[in-house]
């Protein structure tokens, strides 16, 4: 080109934003918690065993001192809580190890104070860890159905709905034809059907997606309900016994300490989870079909505009969300127990949808996230058991005050896909 | 490639947006279609592109008959289009964009972006855009994202670009290096579909100028036409191009700005130190490029910004931490940038909307009734007065054009003393019939003694009206300068140059404006 291009002042002074949020919250918590767990915690020692029976080699049993790692943790976290408000005061953001490795102090400096604090101060590390996994099975599955929908435009209020009507296929279909894996694959198809009405409604009726999820859920709490009390009841042995889907376990990697019984002691369910995190993943950020997916989730017309067919591309992904949804809700009534019983999803659909948005609309965030709330949820019972300080009650509400903190935004700030929730018309 | 449109027709229910359009575009040529705002122009495009389907007429791609299903069909007869509102998503990076729809990929459907960066770059090269294949969209300047667009559809192989009104959202400076590209893609063969309302560049680089009035043809014209010929046959009578005024008969200074400072929402600082003052019976026109702090600038001027510091005054009185009700009933008069959004309720009636900010006072109120019979008295004369055109004051305003809505505003605006005009973008949107008609309606009010601030994106208005001239680049004052500034050195300041700097510049390269294809 001819024109030569304006010169631009080298100087221009970038107006870079100052969020106080992070070093602000990170402070409050760090003084917080060298107070709480440091000055003020127990003088017992707190046990924490690594290894079980069945392991390979057998690490020894980590053993810390109560008020002495509080104090140190405690510092450790205001520490970062300095470098966050220096960067702050520097113009720079907070980079994201920071949150991560505060929260990781946090979550061993509470483990220490309370374990200290209670009637044994004793807990199995290794069960800790299997269990968060464990509860976190089905809230994985609802949460990259939430994914699912949610990067193509669609809002998924309807995860609870899709686990709940899983669960009770799984169960039900199991029980009549005695077997196991014709139940999963009832569950995923249960999930589907709750999510082509919401497809329906939500992408060709442009129904609000917020409402038609709430009256789903609502919906499939009735419709399960009422056939529970009606035909499972009635005859318990022959629409309520499901059987367990068997756990399968991998020679020699299952009895490596910790990650043995969680990566190589499960059930195809949850085999299936690693799978479905992964293949979602890869699906979303790699391939054509996830780059679509992408454009119709932030910016419909320009996909329009492209020759991708938006709506049946959301609906598509909707669907398919649901089935990887109804799968979740087997391990309800096929792995953890086997039988159904009323609103046996208890409101995780709820969590998984906190999962996504904490995770930010990624696949693997979401799958952190999950195994986050999870994490909570073992934890409340375990420490029930050993018998803590804190009253059984606060302890029963730390996963959801986990979620809000979660959803409110305590690590930095997420951003949901440009047209999460308006349906598409075109013109 | 020929293109050839045979009596399209393309109508929304009763309305007719294109109505027996016939259109030729020769290989290799630039073609421009001229016409109002809401004359179909960009109703004919989309027919053309596939997005609508016409009411009746055909397409031929040279001389054989096309049938356009969706944009897809139009990319693979060789269409490609950069739309107004580009259709980039935001998050993507420049080879993610480029590549959605025509992905290139290996086994699995796994992605294969490194085919489509090399793609960009040889573009990119050819042309000169500096281009950067893994920048992320956002982040790139307006001119840079067209760019993007213009790789889209060349990496499609495009052989007729239509471009709808691309440099609406462009520095003059990006507007010269487009209408530079736009010739060397000529040259490379590709026929180009201008699609404008702006005489300047459509005479600039056309070779065929086709005149759309009220979604029909009105004629051909060479580029070497009159632009008041132009006008004249876009508007469909004799227009007046040009601005008579009075030299400003500035007084004492009663509007004052200092030191101000908006952040955002998101914790940008988008209005940056601003300090200038206003005389009475003058014009400041703001000008930039959109985004880059007007809008917050007469948001916290109105006291609808919340993270405001420094101070407005007017008249010596602070109006920094009112409440818009006290700004507003201290004499300020404002026209908000959408009208349909924040200078309107469309749903009311014309005579509803002219009373918007006065129906609680004499004689509108009484206590805490309202009297219709004043509100309709003085709806009557307003819409006489302003010539609004519309069958009645108990219209509803969304039955009214633009031209006819941004005169209501006006009306009402202007339908009490004021002590401070402020009007954003007056004229955006408004047929050039109205435009003359509003201009007047502001330079009266000057005239009146009324310090007048105008925020407008657009040079040609800002020229026009202005006494004096403030740009605004990323929040901050690069200069005040006169009136008479030439064209280009306002140009280079709404990219952030500061005024001496530019008028050096100017000094070195008078024919800049001319871009001259060498």
């Amino acid at each position: 080109m001819s024109a030569p291009a304006p010169t631009l002042p080298a100087k221009l002074r970038p107006l870079a934003p100052v969020s106080w949020k992070t070093p602000i919250m990170l402070s409050v918590i760090g003084l917080l918690s060298l107070v709480f767990f440091g000055f003020a915690g127990s003088e017992q020692t707190a046990t924490f065993g690594i290894s079980t029976g069945g392991d390979v080699f057998t690490l020894p049993d980590l053993v810390v001192p109560g008020i002495a790692t509080g104090i140190v943790l405690g510092l450790g976290m205001c520490v970062l809580a300095g470098y966050s408000i220096f960067l702050a005061r520097e113009h720079r953001p907070t980079p994201g190890w920071v949150p991560m490795v505060f929260a990781a102090l946090f979550i061993f400096a509470f483990l220490v104070w309370v374990v200290s604090g209670a009637r044994t101060p004793q807990i199995s590390l290794a069960g800790l860890i299997a269990g968060s996994v464990t509860l976190a099975v089905p809230l994985v599955f609802g949460s990259l159905s939430g994914v699912l929908c949610e990067r193509a435009g669609v809002v998924n209020i309807a995860i609870e709905g899709q686990l709940l009507g899983g669960a009770f296929s799984a169960a039900i279909i199991a029980s009549v034809t005695g077997s196991p894996m014709l139940g999963l694959l009832a569950a995923a198809v249960a999930g589907a059907l709750v999510s082509v009405v919401l497809a329906i409604f939500s992408i060709k009726y442009l129904v609000n997606q917020i409402i038609v999820g709430v009256v789903l859920n609502v919906l499939v709490s009735g419709i399960t309900g009422f056939l529970f009390t009606t035909v499972m009841q009635e005859d318990p042995e022959l629409y309520n016994s499901p059987g367990r889907l068997p756990v399968i376990d991998i020679p020699g990697l299952s009895a490596i300490p910790i990650i043995g019984p969680i990566l190589f002691r499960q059930s195809i369910v949850g085999y299936l989870m690693y799978i479905a995190v992964a293949a979602v993943w890869i699906g979303l950020f790699k391939t054509r079909w996830g780059l679509r997916v992408r454009a119709v989730g932030e910016h419909p017309k320009a996909a329009d505009t492209l020759g991708i067919k938006v709506n049946t591309t959301r609906f598509v992904n909707v669907v398919l969300g649901g089935a990887i949804a109804g799968i979740g809700g087997s391990f309800f009534t096929l792995v953890a127990i086997d039988s159904f019983t009323k609103e046996i999803s208890g409101g995780r659909g709820f969590i998984a949808l906190a999962a996504v948005i904490f995770g930010r609309w990624n696949p693997i965030g979401a799958f952190f996230a999950a195994l986050l709330f999870g994490f909570a949820d073992n934890l409340q019972s375990i420490l029930t058991i050993i018998g803590t300080p804190v009253p059984s009650q606060f302890m029963a509400m730390l996963p959801y005050v986990v979620t809000v903190f979660a959803v409110a935004g305590l690590v930095g700030k997420s951003r949901a896909p440009a047209a999460d929730g308006e349906p598409y018309v075109k013109g | 490639m020929k293109l050839e449109l045979q009596g399209i027709s393309k109508a929304f229910g009763s309305f007719y947006a294109n109505e027996d359009i016939d259109l030729v575009v020769e290989e290799g040529q630039i073609h421009c279609l001229l016409g109002e705002n809401g004359a179909g122009k960009s109703t004919l495009m989309n027919v053309l592109y596939g997005l609508y389907e016409p009411t009746a007429g055909r397409i031929l791609v040279d001389g054989k008959p096309v049938v356009f299903r969706g944009p897809g069909d139009a990319m693979a007869a060789g269409i490609g289009m950069v739309h107004q509102h580009f259709m980039l998503v935001p998050v993507f990076t420049v080879a993610e964009n480029v590549a959605l729809g025509a992905e290139a990929t290996k086994a699995g459907g796994i992605l294969d972006l490194e085919v489509t960066r090399k793609k960009i770059r040889e573009i990119s090269d050819k042309y000169g855009f500096d281009v950067d294949p893994d920048a992320i969209v956002e982040d790139l300047p307006v001119g840079v994202q067209q760019r993007v667009e213009i790789i889209k559809a060349l990496v499609r192989n495009a052989e007729v670009l239509i471009l709808d009104e691309p440099t609406a959202v462009l520095t003059p400076q990006e507007t010269d290096e487009l209408l530079d590209i736009m010739r060397q893609l000529k040259s490379n063969g590709t026929s180009i579909v201008f699609i404008s309302h702006k005489l300047r560049e459509v005479k600039a680089v056309s070779d065929v100028i086709t005149v759309i009035r009220r979604g029909r043809v009105v004629g051909d014209a060479p580029p070497e036409a009159e632009t008041t010929e132009l006008a004249s046959m876009m508007v469909g009578r004799e227009v007046k191009l040009t601005m008579d005024k009075e030299p400003a008969n500035p007084g004492e200074a009663t509007f004052k700005v200092k030191n101000l400072s908006v952040i955002s929402s998101t914790g940008q600082r988008v209005v940056d130190d601003l300090s200038f003052e206003i005389h009475r019976g003058e014009i400041l026109a703001i000008a930039g490029v959109q985004g880059n702090g007007q809008t917050e600038l007469t948001e916290a001027i109105l006291g609808i910004q919340d993270r405001v510091t420094g101070s407005i005054t007017l008249e010596g009185k602070e109006l920094l931490g009112r409440s818009v009700k006290q700004v507003l009933g201290s004499g300020i008069g404002f026209v908000p940038e959408d009208r349909t959004v924040d200078g309107l309720v469309p749903e009311f009636t014309i005579a509803e909307n002219l009373v918007l900010d006065l129906y609680d006072k004499a004689p509108f109120a009484k206590g805490i009734s309202m009297r219709p019979a004043e509100v309709r008295k003085n709806a009557e004369s307003r819409v006489a007065e302003f010539d609004v055109r519309t069958p009645s004051a108990e219209n509803l305003a969304s039955s009214l054009s633009g031209g006819n809505q941004q005169k209501v505003v006006m009306a009402r605006e202007l339908s009490r003393p004021l002590r401070l005009f402020i009007a954003s973008q007056p004229t955006r949107g408004v047929d050039v019939g109205s435009i003359e008609f509003l201009h007047r309606r502001i330079v009266d009010e000057r005239d009146g003694g009324t310090p007048v601030m105008i925020v407008s994106t657009e040079l040609d208005e800002v020229m026009q009206l202005a006494d004096r001239i403030a740009v605004l680049y990323k929040g901050r004052l690069i200069g005040i300068v006169g009136a008479d500034t030439p064209r280009d050195v306002l140009g280079l300041m709404m990219a952030g140059v500061s005024p001496s700097e530019a008028e050096s510049s100017h000094q070195d390269n008078p024919d800049d404006m001319e871009g001259d294809f060498a």
